[in-house]
């Protein structure tokens, strides 16, 4: 049920005007408005990458916009820092838990604010106390004074909750906070929130679960790519309208798979399952087939992803290439049984940027270039460069270092590296995240190229006009389970967003 | 250690272990104080063996030799733990602790009239300008700490060697109520350990008691958070390799009362014991945990095997390799230690459904 709006027409307590955010050539946000009033529950929606998180950050001082106003109770409010943004009474829940896993719960919760007694000393019984009291109004039985490491994912939430609420803020920020909660938690959490708002408070609030931003929000604002398209009151707004909102936008601009030849099926996964992460996920792809696996930041598809290619382990199913069993937890196995693995985060798991550019090309395939264990240079060099060519990696040298590279061409590096290894089937998470148009185009086409000569293509992306263009099949997860499956005819971009969002779905 | 209880005799604490009389005080600081006692364990034992095996070790003399043979260890390691906290290291200090003892040395010779606290007070803030340049470095080139410390570590050294220019200065040349500072007693016990437990205890509580203490191992506990949530990292972080400067410098104006001949070499290669005693004591090296109390006692340790071995008429071979040992095993218990409270945080985290 949405709750009576509160009058809009009064003076606003936070206003967003045409804040705009680059970082480096990416624009982020581009002239985005937002308004909160007093008392008011005020949802945030979009993609992923729409923005939302760029916006968080700037309401919490930790990033500064590059142009646009903003003005706290109708004085202009400049956040140097985060804490220049708590001083003015913002406060933020953020996606990931930002906790001192060293330091306990009651000091994690009020540190730099701790109580005091005399000679300005903390009064740790006091701040136990006072902890223990924030955690009873919020219903939750953790003990202050034990560490915040081993905290679960959902405990370390309500911890970061019940630091945003000791504040009494003005405006509470949570970016989607409820992920990790459970109903009864997310209820609570809700209840603290509406009491915030009845003394008078503004809470902007980030889910992609429409039920909950039903339940608690009096206004929606849409984000798109970066840009403010629309606010309206939530009874007005229903949820396909959302959905519609969302998603539209040309999708032109992106190279389309060519039509291959589907041949025999190169990977099936069985059953998958680990506990917390991802439940009973079964899926299979033919040589010749790209199949998306769709579905929002959070619903564990890099997690499958890992485990299926044996870097992290699994509890229950199988994985079989080729119909023969590969071990779990085995990534060698994996590799030698003609799998390889493109992973999201470049910088940390696919290179080691202080490596010239052919060390990195050759790394995953040492052995069999080496000759008596030792690895000389003219074979890993004439390898790079065959690869690097048939990329366009554009490097100054093969011995630059691949930190010097720009994005886009560290990501062609990355998959020279594991195309080097003569892979049956390419496994690749978010390929073109973070990198130029053009360099875009060039790795779609080569995805489609290599499908042509048979390889069996599994593509993680969380850009919905990528999956769209490259995927014969979409599989599309909900937190930890596969809930649809869409060819390519049936996908388009309400049907994946709303099986991403679990609309339509039971649970 | 004057912490009061809340009260409530029921916590909520979940499924707590079956532990009727469950301490009060929070698993963090019972860790702490787990890893204190074994130390002190350790430290018994030693003396122990020792005594057992030559009784003169526990005479008057070989205490009060102990306890001065360790106090300028004892500062050092101390101010490494401010540093180390905030997962960063300085390894300049022995460096810092030559060039400041020259530097004394240097101002009683050319005005023979200064008094020693004067003395006291600048080699302090030569100790301090020392930090600053540390930190600055730190602050600017936002390279590791362990790279810039190892770079001033050559650099003092080299001012040092310069300013000497192969001299050496005597106890002769200082005046006889700063040496005395270096050998005095005060009931049996030496000045000099008497002023590094009130630097123990100084950082110890700091540590412990103030806001801008615990913000130290936020810093070190995670530094992304650190930031978010408002903490002047910048700033701890160059106000700590100041502190730690100072500390240095004090040590290096005692370390020249207390041994009267000085040349450049000074505390050439101090800066690993003062990490090894700071390691022993269970500091973590990347940042987080470990008490200024630790360190001391790591410190303390690590002097007492250096004596007891010389008592036990050891090959001074051994003591390096004992050393090693030490650190290994510390390393070890941190880790055993670390597992268990893991264990132990499981079974009461899962609290509801």
């Amino acid at each position: 049920m949405t709750a009576d709006a509160p009058g809009t027409d009064g003076a606003p307590l936070l206003v967003l005007d045409g804040v705009t955010k680059s970082f480096g050539a990416v624009a982020a946000l581009r002239g985005v408005h937002l308004a909160l009033h007093p008392g008011e529950a005020h949802a945030l929606v979009g993609e992923n990458g729409a923005g939302k998180s760029t916006l968080v950050k700037i309401l919490a001082g930790a990033h500064p916009p590059d142009s646009g106003e903003m003005t706290l109770d109708g004085q202009p409010l400049r956040l140097r820092g985060p804490a220049d943004a708590r001083a003015a009474g913002i406060a933020v829940i953020y996606q990931e838990p930002t906790l001192f896993p060293d330091l306990s719960v009651a000091e994690n919760i009020f540190m730099g604010r701790q109580p005091l007694r005399g000679l300005r000393r903390i009064d740790s019984a006091a701040m136990n106390r006072d902890a223990e009291r924030l955690f009873q109004r919020l219903g939750v039985r953790i003990d202050p004074a034990r560490p915040a490491r081993g905290l679960s994912i959902a405990d370390q939430q309500l911890v970061e909750i019940a630091k945003a609420i000791s504040f009494d803020a003005r405006v509470l920020v949570m970016d989607e906070p409820t992920a990790a909660l459970s109903g009864v938690e997310v209820e609570r959490l809700f209840a603290v929130a509406r009491s915030l708002c009845e003394r008078g408070a503004a809470v902007l609030f980030i889910s992609h679960r429409f039920d909950e931003v039903f339940d608690l929000c009096h206004r929606v604002t849409v984000l798109r790519d970066g840009a403010w398209v629309s606010s309206d009151p939530a009874a007005d707004l229903p949820i396909d309208e959302v959905v519609r909102r969302m998603v539209g936008r040309d999708v032109s601009s992106l190279y389309p798979k060519q039509a291959a030849e589907l041949r025999d099926t190169l990977l099936e996964v069985r059953g998958l399952t680990r506990a917390g992460v991802f439940t009973d996920v079964s899926f299979s792809v033919r040589g010749g087939e790209i199949v998306a696996l769709a579905g929002l930041v959070g619903a564990g598809r890099s997690e499958v992803a890992r485990a299926v290619f044996g870097v992290d382990r699994y509890d229950a199913g199988e994985v079989l290439v080729a119909g023969r069993a590969v071990p779990a937890g085995r990534p060698g196995r994996a590799i030698a049984a003609g799998m390889a693995l493109v992973p999201e985060d470049r910088r940390q798991q696919g290179l080691v940027m202080e490596l010239s550019v052919e060390r990195n090309a050759t790394l995953a395939r040492r052995r069999a270039l080496s000759r008596l264990g030792l690895l000389l240079g003219g074979a890993e060099r004439a390898e790079a460069r065959n690869w690097t060519r048939r990329l366009q990696v554009k490097a100054a040298r093969l011995g630059a270092p691949v930190a010097t590279l720009s994005g886009g061409n560290q990501q062609k590096v990355v998959l020279a590296k594991w195309l080097a290894t003569e892979p049956r089937i390419l496994i690749i998470d978010e390929p073109t995240r973070g990198i130029d148009v053009g360099t875009k185009a060039e790795v779609h086409r080569l995805l489609s190229e290599l499908a042509g000569e048979g390889l069996a293509i599994l593509m993680i992306s969380s850009e919905l006009p990528e999956v769209l263009g490259m995927a014969d099949r979409v599989l599309v997860m909900h937190e930890g389970r596969l809930v649809r499956e869409l060819s390519r005819a049936e996908a388009d971009e309400t049907s994946i967003m709303y099986a991403a969002t679990g609309q339509g779905v039971t649970a | 250690m004057s912490r009061t209880d809340t009260g409530a005799p029921e916590r909520a604490t979940g499924n707590a272990p079956t532990d009727p009389d469950r301490p009060r005080r929070g698993l963090t600081e019972r860790l702490l104080a787990v890893r204190e006692l074994s130390l002190l364990i350790a430290l018994g034992l030693l003396v122990l063996v020792t005594t057992v095996r030559n009784d003169r070790f526990l005479s008057g003399q070989s205490v009060k030799d102990l306890l001065l043979g360790c106090a300028i260890l004892v500062i050092l390691a101390v101010g490494q733990t401010l540093v180390i906290v905030t997962r960063n290291v300085d390894l300049s200090v022995g460096s810092i602790l030559g060039l400041v003892a020259f530097a004394t040395g240097s101002l009683f010779l050319s005005a023979p009239g200064t008094p020693w606290p004067l003395a006291l007070v600048l080699g302090v803030a030569l100790g301090a300008l020392c930090g600053v340049v540390n930190g600055g470095l730190i602050a600017v080139a936002r390279v590791p700490a362990l790279v810039i410390t190892l770079g001033t570590l050559y650099a003092f050294r080299g001012v040092d060697y310069y300013w000497a220019s192969g001299r050496q200065i005597n106890a002769a040349d200082m005046p006889p109520s700063f040496l005395r500072l270096g050998n005095q007693t005060v009931l049996g016990v030496p000045v000099l350990f008497l002023v590094a437990l009130v630097v123990v205890a100084a950082v110890g509580f700091y540590l412990r008691s103030y806001r801008s203490g615990r913000e130290l191992y936020a810093i070190g506990s995670e530094p992304a958070a650190a930031r978010l949530s408002g903490i002047p990292v910048g700033r701890r972080v160059f106000a700590v390799f100041v502190a730690n400067g100072a500390l240095a410098g004090l040590a290096g104006v005692l370390y020249a009362a207390r041994f009267g001949t000085l040349d450049a070499a000074a505390g050439t290669g101090l800066e690993l014991q003062v990490v090894a005693a700071a390691v022993v004591g269970g500091v973590a090296i990347f940042g987080g945990s470990g008490s200024a109390y630790g360190a001391a006692l790591g410190a303390v340790l690590l002097t007492t095997i250096g004596s007891s071995l010389a008592v036990l008429r050891i090959d001074p071979f051994w003591q390096q390799a004992v050393v090693g040992a030490l650190i290994l095993a510390a390393i070890g218990l941190d880790r055993l230690l670390a597992l268990r409270v893991a264990a132990r945080l499981r079974g009461r985290s899962a609290h509801g459904a």
